[in-house]
């Protein structure tokens, strides 16, 4: 590790904080798409189910991370300006909602646990921007950016689930994904063009592909692919299978790149040097 | 009110890294782990390059991103300004160290010594297991200062009271005083003296100051900040 002026990349989280990211949104993303859909009893439940179990994943695998885990509990201590607490209550309310849905079948109950499976992802990009010192994350729009790619994730996840289960696709599920996938693809563009100029080119170097990425897989591609279903039904299932994979796998890919890769701090400044002698 | 502050002058720091030395003596951090450091730093393009040394640390800032992120509660701030952390409480999340703009925060998770995994003997009477998997950093010896003002000294003068790094600064550029108090020390020095602070533009307020420049008697006005 260098400790110079100049910026390098911060090695306190690693892919276990970035897992908690990845398979949080998209377990959020999950919960949050599947209160609405219409799946049948058993599928709903299972989505429902899968989404919370992959909110658990990732805390479990952040838990891994810190230093002292017999004190998880601390995380609750201060909801008054910490997002990472905040993040730990959404967490806490979204599995209490989510699993009396799942055991009740109550509509309200799925769209609760919708709304606290969007809190929380909601958190996460919270924390992210409270993170001031790093300039990738810092920035405000990375919040709607996280929001969207986790819906992206969540969509393209039910979508290849239902797909790849033989179950007929319900309507309204091709169109969450277009939907999210543009939305994610406007949000990294807005993101982008905010972000640029504060990233050391390193950072810049790392995040740039995986946004084109997001793009160009994650949006044009699974959009291609929707068409393509929707007008060859021959192949719908394969196309909506492949859409919602490529949506998946590339906010995955972000979403580690943001975290791990993009993550340079912004080293040091000096807005003046020092004026010796001749005084 | 306090305000504990610290005044580096830029012109007199001479990189010898005594002040880093100081501070792991003091604090008995871990290889690695320096809570006081100087950076080397080169400014401009040839041939019109200039050299500073930049002692950098935690800035123990008024509006701190540390504290406020903190999930536990262990990240606080004194009413006189310095930024601590406890050790009973933190959870060793690392949530501090990103939010962190001067990067002052360590976390060690296993034990380590100068040399190998056996400690020496001075490392073994210092060794603390409270510090293992949670965050560290400057503290402004506060413990110095606690003492030193219960004993009815002057932190900043008295060296008792003073924090290790600016006693054992060989030439004189590392200042400490009560930056509220106009007629302290640091107060004289950042009114007769240009300074900046480190990362302004984030707003946290921090309470470490770089002196650069006489301050100009006309024009300007005098002791403005240059960030």
């Amino acid at each position: 590790m260098s400790y110079g002026p100049r910026p390098w990349l911060q090695l306190h989280w690693d892919a276990r904080a970035a897992a908690n990211f990845i398979l949080g949104g998209t377990g959020a993303g999950l919960t949050a798409l599947a209160a609405f859909a219409p799946l049948g009893e058993r599928l709903h439940q299972i989505a429902m189910l899968a989404g919370l179990a992959l909110v658990a994943a990732g805390l479990a695998s952040v838990w891994m991370e810190i230093g002292r885990k017999l004190r998880a509990v601390h995380v609750f201590f201060n909801p008054f300006t910490s997002w990472m607490t905040r993040e730990s209550f959404a967490a806490l309310a979204l599995f209490a909602i989510g699993l009396s849905a799942v055991w009740t079948g109550t509509p309200l109950l799925y769209a609760l646990a919708s709304l606290a499976a969007l809190g929380f992802v909601y958190c996460q990009g919270r924390i992210l921007r409270a993170s001031k010192g790093i300039p990738a994350w810092r920035e405000p729009t990375v919040t709607w950016l996280v929001l969207w790619t986790a819906i992206g994730e969540g969509a393209g996840l039910l979508l290849a689930f239902v797909a790849l289960a033989g179950s007929p696709i319900p309507a309204f599920a091709p169109g969450a994904l277009g939907l999210a996938v543009v939305a994610r693809a406007l949000a990294w563009s807005v993101y982008r063009g905010r972000v640029e100029s504060t990233l050391a080119p390193r950072a810049r170097a790392a995040l740039e592909p995986a946004g084109k990425q997001l793009y160009q897989l994650g949006a044009v591609a699974p959009l291609a692919l929707l068409v393509f279903g929707g007008a060859v039904d021959a192949y719908a299932s394969v196309a909506a299978a492949l859409a919602g994979i490529f949506a998946l796998a590339t906010g995955w890919r972000f979403k580690f790149v943001l975290v791990v890769r993009a993550s340079f701090n912004q080293g040091f400044a000096l807005p003046r040097v020092p004026v010796r002698g001749g005084k | 009110m306090t305000r504990w502050a610290m005044v580096a002058d830029l012109r007199r720091c001479v990189g010898c890294q005594t002040c880093t030395a100081a501070c792991k003596h003091a604090n008995a951090t871990p290889p690695g782990v320096q809570w006081r450091r100087v950076l080397d730093m080169e400014v401009g393009e040839y041939p019109d390059v200039k050299r500073a040394f930049v002692p950098v640390g935690c800035m123990h800032c008024a509006d701190p991103p540390c504290m406020h992120v903190c999930p536990s509660t262990a990240t606080r701030k004194r009413a006189d300004g310095i930024v601590t952390i406890d050790y009973d409480l933190c959870i060793g999340c690392a949530y501090c160290a990103v939010a962190c703009p001067y990067q002052a925060r360590y976390k060690t998770d296993q034990p380590s010594f100068a040399y190998g995994g056996a400690p020496m003997e001075n490392e073994k009477e210092t060794f603390d297991a409270m510090r293992l998997g949670v965050a560290t950093k400057c503290t402004f010896c506060s413990d110095r200062i606690d003492a030193g003002l219960a004993k009815g000294l002057k932190p900043g003068i008295d060296p008792e009271a003073t924090p290790a790094c600016v006693n054992s600064c060989i030439a004189g550029a590392l200042h400490f005083g009560d930056k509220e108090d106009p007629q302290s020390n640091v107060s004289k020095l950042l009114e007769d003296n240009e300074h900046f602070r480190m990362h302004e533009e984030l707003g946290t307020d921090p309470g470490f100051y770089y002196l650069w420049d006489k301050a100009a008697k006309q024009g300007y006005g005098r002791g403005r900040s240059g960030g």
